[in-house]
């Protein structure tokens, strides 16, 4: 170490000046840049992008051999390019987008847990509410970026594949290209609604367990467990109110006239089961101990 | 003594984890411009009530002030404080660089200016590009004091700094801590390194089994409260009788062939006269400073009421004559 202190010391803040402190933004920024260099974030986008291509190629190799799932769009993945984004979320519902979600979400308080640095920046001039909030902003962030890049590079591949060509909506009407492809978009918006409840849930276990690998798979296995419930025999009744039943909220769009009613209630579900979650992450990260690391 | 402009101000901290209590009643009080050594052994609770004093741990009772604010109230309370508790951590897989300034933003107030300065001081200029994850032990310590000093710190917390360092990187670590206090800045210093304590430090604060046992100034101990005499005559047995008569001395008692006991240097003047006029001719009647070490292991072994406690306290009671300075005893 040098001899010298450049800095010095410091001087006391002359009494009434405030110093200019940073805030939610600042932390939003940051936890941004900290995803750029983790293998984590590529793992989850890269996940995203390939499994529409990869659908995509499928398509094209076994369409004349193999005509439809007996799922919805199914029939038309040969027909319009804007089929498979629609499919993509369908099947993106079991595990693709919650574990890509999980991948941040579940890790991103727990991470800090796993490098010791939560001692680092709790002791900066951050509070710890603003800290949680970038935080919380930034795995949504994720999230909707996973979706909606996703969803994109779906419309792309289907569109070289099938063309971007009309659509025949679940009423059996038919709609335009342009129109359908703006129904895709709000589709994957209202797709977001249960991926925040995910989101929320990743959050919970990730402040809870303080392990990352413990709350990637914990919320991923909710979000599978969730879809089983729906199955079990007795249980139907709770379908409506199953997380896994949100995700299909979207195909209220694609009939027509608009069916608002499951999307409706996806945000009142949704909400039941994210509310209390990120109540529960931001009440423990608040009062929590910073005992280890 | 103490007052809303003390560094530090902790008054009756507790710390219970179920039934098991780490920390049982800190007190302790720090001024602005000191250098304190917080000296205990592992698991005596310094770790936790450094926690606890930055805000990390919420404490089940007591209160701790930093330059009068609660750190648990506001996180403003550390404006002007920085340090770290157990090692330095860093994000690994980014620079040290840029670890400096993601710090820099999350404390605001152009702290970014002074990355360069701080990378500089603690010699990491060249391994600033390099990723933390690659570090050496030395070398996160070092930046955890770069990342300190980019808060322009009135008070820094260091827990064990020169753990890890090798003999050059201890001494550096040493000067810099010197340096920074030289410069003004006040010092809560917790080590193991009694040494280097007592070599930088200016007051020395004991904890045991969560509560300060003791606190005080180097320099008091350098002035000789408590100093160990050891003392051979032609009749120990007779020698010993005078000793334990004589005001003044403490823990009068047989040590290695020897009277041993504890006194100011007047109480030995005055014990040289009455041990001639009672007959007793002095063949040896040597000073053993008592330094830092046989305090700290005096408090901090057996069951923590050692002699020198003890003795401390009666000095401390002992009329001014006979203890030329004060000695803060803990209570």
């Amino acid at each position: 170490m040098s001899a010298t202190v450049a800095s010095g010391p410091a001087r006391a803040q002359p009494a009434g000046v405030e110093r200019r402190r940073p805030g939610v933004g600042t932390v939003y920024r940051w936890e941004l840049a900290k995803l750029r260099y983790q293998k984590r974030t590529y793992l989850g986008l890269g996940a995203a992008i390939l499994v529409p291509i990869l659908f995509a190629l499928a398509i094209h190799f076994h369409h004349n051999r193999h005509r439809g799932g007996g799922f919805a769009f199914s029939d038309y993945l040969s027909r319009s390019g804007l089929a498979l984004p629609l499919v993509i979320l369908l099947f993106g519902a079991i595990w693709l987008f919650p574990l890509i979600v999980a991948l941040v979400a579940g890790d991103i308080f727990a991470s800090e847990d796993h490098n010791g640095t939560l001692k680092t920046i709790l002791t900066r001039s951050l509070e710890r509410h603003q800290i949680f909030a970038g935080k919380a902003l930034v795995a949504a962030t994720y999230a909707a970026v996973a979706v909606l890049l996703g969803g994109t590079v779906a419309i792309i591949a289907g569109t070289v594949q099938s063309g971007f060509n009309s659509l025949q909506s679940l009423s059996g009407t038919i709609v335009s290209a342009p129109k359908a492809l703006e129904l895709v978009y709000v589709s994957l918006l209202v797709y977001l609604v249960p991926i925040a409840a995910i989101v929320c849930l990743g959050l919970l276990l990730s402040t809870v367990t303080r392990n990352s690998a413990a709350a990637i798979v914990g919320t991923l296995m909710f979000s599978l467990l969730i879809q089983l419930v729906g199955v079990l025999p007795g249980l139907s009744g709770t379908t409506p109110y199953l997380l896994s039943t949100q995700f299909n909220a979207w195909q209220g769009l694609l009939r027509t006239p608009i069916d608002w009613e499951p999307i409706v209630r996806a945000v009142w579900v949704c909400a039941l089961y994210g509310i209390p979650a990120l109540a529960g992450a931001f009440l423990i990260f608040l009062r929590r101990d910073v005992a280890g690391g | 003594m103490s007052s809303a402009l003390a560094a530090i101000e902790v008054r009756g901290l507790v710390k219970r984890y179920g039934k098991i209590v780490a920390v049982a009643g800190v007190d302790l009080t720090v001024e602005v411009g000191d250098v304190l050594g917080y000296l205990g052994p592992n698991g005596a609770g310094k770790t936790t009530s450094l926690r606890m004093m930055l805000g990390l741990i919420q404490p089940t009772a007591g209160t701790v002030r930093l330059f009068g604010r609660d750190p648990l109230a506001s996180v403003r309370a550390l404006d002007g404080v920085a340090g770290f508790v157990e090692a330095p951590a860093f994000y690994p897989y980014m620079s040290g660089r840029r670890n400096l300034e993601l710090l820099a933003a999350f404390d605001g107030a152009g702290a970014r200016t002074r990355i360069d300065s701080a990378l500089s001081t603690v010699d990491l200029v060249g391994r600033a590009g390099d990723k933390v994850g690659g570090y050496s032990h030395g070398m996160r310590q070092r930046l955890g004091i770069a990342a300190a000093l980019l808060r322009e710190p009135k008070l820094l917390l260091l827990d064990e700094p020169a753990t890890g360092l090798d003999p050059a990187g201890m001494r550096d670590m040493r000067r810099l801590i010197r340096r920074l206090a030289d410069d003004g800045m006040t010092v809560l210093l917790s080590s193991h390194l009694l040494g280097e304590v007592q070599e930088i430090c200016n007051r020395v604060a004991i904890i045991r089994n969560g509560r300060i046992v003791y606190q005080g100034t180097i320099a008091a101990l350098a002035r000789g409260e408590g100093t160990i005499y050891h003392l051979a005559t032609t009749d120990d047995g007779h020698a010993e009788q005078i000793c334990a008569k004589q005001p003044g001395l403490v823990d009068v008692r047989q040590e290695n062939g020897k009277v041993a006991f504890i006194a100011g240097q007047t109480a030995v003047d005055e014990l040289s006269r009455a041990l001639v006029e009672n007959g007793v001719l002095i063949h040896e009647l040597a000073p053993q400073m008592v330094n830092l070490e046989d305090l700290f292991f005096s408090l901090t072994e057996g069951d923590g009421t050692g002699p020198l406690l003890a003795d401390a306290e009666a000095l401390a009671a002992a009329p001014p004559a006979q203890t030329p300075g004060p000695v803060e005893a803990a209570r």
